[in-house]
């Protein structure tokens, strides 16, 4: 029988994903789908906590991200719009003006 | 019995997909794979007995979120490779991995859940989707709103940063032009 654990093992294993991406990327477009890999793996840990205290919270917290990150693309990719324009690229080493 | 079926299914190809997502050189293979892993991540809210979830994972993130991901990528190059150089992949991996561990160990440890109580539980006989609307608009009410007023704030934003200069053409080679233009005086 599938329990609370397997999903929320199931749910870390994407966050773990998520999160190698974030570190080994150097493009801002793949950064952007890597913090999307990691909100997803935080709803499904939500929606299976939410299902198995029979508590509506959970499914809250996840409509509530849902509507962060879309108002947080919408806002993210004008910004890339912009850098674009400007420096015609999109690495981050690129990127970088500040010598440290 | 279909439950554990469709259980294993979902995370084999949910954690194959994102893999993909995340160590694919091409921008397009990326995005199509992160599209093919949310509508199954929405499977896994359709298992849970989260039909409204997983609804509004289908229309926001699939439908709207991956839309506006297709738009920004016609602005970029997404046909071509994306070079990165990795300064050292070893200690990316080796971080990676232990922030990996560190989760398991966080999410598989044993907590004291009879303490745990629900505070808006689920009724019995009521579909999910008019739970979760006399919940979001009694006890949420406030966030609701506010986050309807996040979005507007995004959404005007979103115009404004990308609306600036859309007469130019943000690609510094004419080459697709001049070859489009060279095509019409053919015919």
């Amino acid at each position: 029988m599938i329990g609370l654990s397997h999903y929320l093992i199931v749910s870390a294993l994407i966050f773990s994903i998520g999160l190698i991406g974030v570190l080994r990327r150097r493009n801002l477009l793949m950064l952007f789908f890597a913090t999307e890999v990691m909100l997803n793996a935080v709803n499904i840990a939500f929606a299976a906590i939410s299902h198995y205290y029979n508590d509506l919270a959970g499914q809250m917290f996840a409509f509530f991200i849902i509507a962060i990150a879309a108002s947080e693309v919408a806002v993210g990719l004008g910004l890339l719009i912009v850098l674009y324009k400007k420096y015609g690229t999109l690495d981050l080493d690129d990127l970088a003006s500040m010598k440290g | 019995m279909y439950e554990i079926v469709a259980f294993y299914l979902f995370s084999a190809l949910t954690i194959g997909l994102f893999l993909v997502t995340v160590l694919s050189k091409n921008v397009l293979y990326a995005m199509t794979s992160l599209a093919a892993g949310m509508v199954l991540i929405s499977g896994f809210f359709f298992i849970l007995g989260a039909d409204f979830l997983g609804a509004v994972q289908l229309v926001a993130y699939v439908g709207a979120i991956m839309a506006l991901y297709s738009f920004a990528m016609m602005f970029f190059d997404a046909t071509r490779d994306i070079k990165e150089k990795n300064t050292n992949p070893a200690l990316v991996f080796l971080l990676g991995g232990l922030s990996a561990v560190v989760l398991v160990l966080m999410f598989a440890a044993p907590i004291h859940s009879d303490a745990i109580q629900a505070l808006y539980p689920m009724h019995e006989g009521v579909g999910n989707a008019q739970d979760v609307g006399i919940i979001l608009f009694t006890k949420y009410l406030v966030p609701f709103e506010v986050a309807a007023l996040m979005l507007l704030v995004a959404m005007i934003s979103g115009i404004i940063l990308a609306g600036k200069k859309m007469d130019q053409s943000l690609t510094e080679d004419m080459s697709a032009d001049d070859e489009i233009l060279t095509q019409k005086d053919e015919k």
